[in-house]
């Protein structure tokens, strides 16, 4: 480790959840990510922003455990005080020890599975260890029998905050664009992250299901899971988020609250390609337009 | 569109003509060498030939009127069928099936029950033999096989390409152990999957990283492998002479099969000597383990292992970000796979009283593929029926002796099996290309349980 950077034991204060310190990742001569750092904040939307191949989903995937970053340490502490370096877990692990669900930019569900068999998989581990890994499961146990259970009434729980409880007999595939995006939420949300990265959840979304979709991730929010979100629209971003990091060419250009962020020289010209005056008008009349 | 839609429109017949002609004129061409002409030995042994145009036209009329009648009428009427079903909203798993479709697995399962007995008195003893071991217990390994495959590639959805490995080592398992130890079946049986398990354990451990094509290669490489293993290691496993003698299996230890013990069977019974007892004894055993394959199946699909089969054929990147562990899950999949193959083995070495390598071909590991997929993928009951289909035609074939009298003395109609194993491929691919079964049953619900349509599942991808 770089001189300067804390020890590992109490690198992280209490109300963050998740650290990124000195990130780098390299694809050959590509640098996607460079020398990143930054901090989400327990309880909060923390919102990555930036114009299309900055390496914002590279920066999910070295989180969730499916690239291994060239350099850096991303430390996650749960709630119960215990911190794990998310680079050196395997990608299954990430969600299953530190609590760290995502979702992806193109929907990857189940899609021959029903929306409640889809849930029931995202609970995969404590069902396992409720069925003594299969085998005490087969024989019918009541303790396995009424694990099954609560993972149903999880299951229904989720419906019913994703507004999918209708569908819940249907198969994924079979859902429209908005509902699948809900889905893939509700899914992770099975999982019982601490932490829930959501790359582009409000892509292709209607106003209405974009609408839909703002109050599921306040209930999240609430329920007091923090969120790490990709997005591109900046009117979502400006009404959800609590905090928003902006990245431009793999490096962050800027940090900060939503209005100190919006107002920044450098993400105006990096968001739009220009730095004229003119453009600046533009992203206040479309703020002033996404808000409702 | 439109004017394809009603028959006798001449548009359509205009266009059957046209189109039969061209068929004619192609098959004419194509057949020309092949059938117009022929070449043969006269008594000097010199090459000569002679033309067949009755042939060739008899082939270019069969080509050229198909064509006419598929195009001016059967594809009109079946357009018209499917737009009148359209039209009416009737969906293709329909509600208000007939009693036969609601209760076919009680009844299919009573039938086999009672097969023996049904065969034993139509055609009586000597007859029996064929009926419950040609096509009984040759079928019922088949779906066994099948049954067990479909763990790997229909649930978990891994391209396995030498599934046979798992039925020969289960077979040699049993094969040696027996010559060498002396055990007996019922211990060995159950020692022979997990030996299976544990060789599936062994081999999937490195392969299961590799996805798709490569896994499906690499799989039939390991299938070759131990094939040659079993050729080339003469000390032990008497190579291409294979392994003769084998016991037979008692009943529970209780009775024997074995002609000369104390303990026979037949005797024991009164009965007049014949070999159908032991036939029909197989039979419920290989019976009884096609139902273990099955309500393990049916378990496992239900419990989170099963779940996560499935899921990994789905998506495994989906599975990894929610904490499903890939490779321990692929891993169970395939011993879990691998020991039915175990049983099935076991089950084939001891019925035959040989084994060698020549029965652990790649082609076998082929047709229980093709059974797989032929039946559905994931569906027992499509396997099964496939199975029957399958393994019981060719038993078929052979007895048509009938067809000798169409094509010549010299036509022996099993050679033919694998022409008609792939044109019922085709058939079926064509009109079912999801197999007899082509949806899911979903394992778990929370108001009606509705079938799953084969177009939302995947077939997985390594
Ligand atoms: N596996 C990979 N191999 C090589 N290059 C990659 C890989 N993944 C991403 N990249 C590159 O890294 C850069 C950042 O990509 P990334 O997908 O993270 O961008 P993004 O910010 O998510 O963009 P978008 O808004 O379009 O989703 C791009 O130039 C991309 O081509
Ligand atoms: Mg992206």
């Amino acid at each position: 480790m770089a001189p300067g950077t804390t020890t590992m034991t109490n690198g992280i204060n209490g109300d963050t959840i998740l650290k990124v310190e000195h990130l780098s990742m390299k694809f050959g001569g590509l640098m996607a990510i460079n020398d990143l750092s930054l901090e989400a904040r327990r309880g909060e939307i923390t919102a990555l922003i930036g114009p299309n191949g900055a390496g914002k989903t590279t920066v999910f995937n070295c989180i969730t455990g499916f690239y291994k970053p060239t350099m850096g340490m991303l430390t996650l502490q749960r709630r119960d005080g215990k911190e794990y370096l998310l680079e050196r877990l395997r990608d299954f692990e990430i969600p299953k020890l530190a609590g760290v669900a995502r979702t992806f930019q193109n929907i990857r569900l189940f899609s021959g599975l029903t929306v409640l068999e889809n849930l029931l998989v995202a609970q995969h581990n404590a069902l396992m260890k409720a069925s003594g890994y299969t085998i005490l499961g087969l024989l019918g146990l009541p303790a396995y029998r009424r694990a099954v259970d609560a993972s149903i009434e999880k299951a229904k729980y989720w419906l019913d905050k994703a507004d999918l409880t209708d569908r819940a007999d249907d198969p994924a595939g079979d859902l429209p664009y908005g509902a699948q995006r809900r889905l893939e939420i509700a899914r992770a949300m099975c999982t019982n992250p601490e932490l829930l990265c959501l790359d582009e959840p409000a892509a292709g979304l209607n106003p209405r299901e974009s609408a839909a979709l703002n109050t599921l991730l306040h209930q999240i929010r609430d329920e007091g899971v923090s969120i790490l979100l990709i997005e591109h629209d900046m009117s979502v971003v400006m009404e959800i988020s609590d905090h928003v990091v902006v990245l431009e060419y793999g490096q962050k250009i800027s940090d900060g609250s939503p209005d100190h962020v919006k107002n920044d020289p450098r993400v105006i010209a990096a968001y739009l390609g220009v730095e004229d005056d003119e453009v600046e008008e533009v992203i206040a009349e479309e703020l002033d337009g996404g808000q409702r | 569109m439109t004017a394809s839609t009603e028959t006798g429109h001449p548009n359509v017949l205009a266009k059957a003509v046209r189109e039969g002609l061209f068929a004619g004129v192609i098959a004419f061409f194509m057949f020309l060498l092949f059938v117009g002409i022929e070449t043969y030995q006269d008594i000097n042994n010199t090459l000569v030939w002679r033309t067949r145009w009755g042939l060739l036209a008899v082939f270019v009329a069969v080509a050229a009127v198909g064509r006419f009648l598929t195009v001016g009428f059967i594809k009109p009427h079946i357009d018209r069928r499917k737009l009148a079903k359209a039209k009416s909203g009737v969906l293709e798993i329909s509600e208000n099936k007939s009693f036969f479709h609601r209760h076919f697995l009680k009844i299919a399962l009573i039938f086999l029950v009672l097969y023996p007995f049904l065969s034993l008195m139509i055609v009586g003893k000597q007859g029996s033999l064929k009926y419950v071991d040609n096509f009984g217990i040759q079928i019922l390994i088949y779906v066994m096989l099948a049954w067990g495959l479909n763990i790997v590639v229909g649930l978990a959805g891994l391209l396995d390409l030498g599934y046979v490995a798992f039925y020969a080592v289960g077979a040699y398992s049993y094969a040696l152990l027996s010559s060498y130890f002396g055990f007996s079946f019922w211990l060995l049986l159950p020692m022979s999957g997990i030996l299976a398990a544990l060789w599936g354990i062994i081999l999937g451990f490195p392969v299961l990283r590799l996805r798709g094509d490569y896994l499906a290669i690499v799989t039939l490489a390991f299938g070759e492998i131990i094939r040659l293993v079993l050729i080339n290691w003469t000390d032990v496993t008497k190579g291409t002479f294979g392994i003769s003698g084998i016991a037979k299996a008692s009943f529970f230890g209780i009775w024997s099969f074995d002609s000369g013990t104390t303990n026979n069977f037949v005797k024991a019974w009164g009965l007049s000597a014949s070999s159908v007892y032991y036939k029909v004894f197989l039979f419920y055993v290989i019976l009884a383990l096609c139902m273990l394959t099955a309500y393990v199946t049916i378990r496992l699909r239900r419990m989170p292992i099963g779940r996560a089969w499935e899921a990994l054929r789905e998506d495994e990147i989906a599975c990894r970000s929610l904490g499903i562990n890939t490779v321990t899950t692929k891993l169970t999949a395939f011993a879990t796979g691998a020991m039915f193959g175990g049983f099935a083995g076991a089950f084939f070495a001891t019925r035959q009283g040989f084994v060698s390598p020549e029965s652990f071909v790649f082609l076998e590991s082929a047709v229980i593929l093709a059974i797989v997929v032929l039946g559905g993928m994931g569906s027992l009951t499509g396997i099964a029926i496939a199975a029957v289909v399958m393994v019981g035609g060719t038993e078929v074939l052979r007895e048509m002796a009938f067809l000798k009298v169409v094509f010549g003395p010299d036509f022996t109609p099993e050679l033919y099996r694998m022409l008609l194993f792939g044109l019922a491929m085709i058939i079926v691919m064509l009109f079912k290309p999801r197999g007899f079964v082509g949806s899911r049953e979903p394992t778990a619900f929370l108001k009606e349980r509705k079938a799953v349509s084969g177009s939302f599942t995947k077939e997985g991808h390594g």
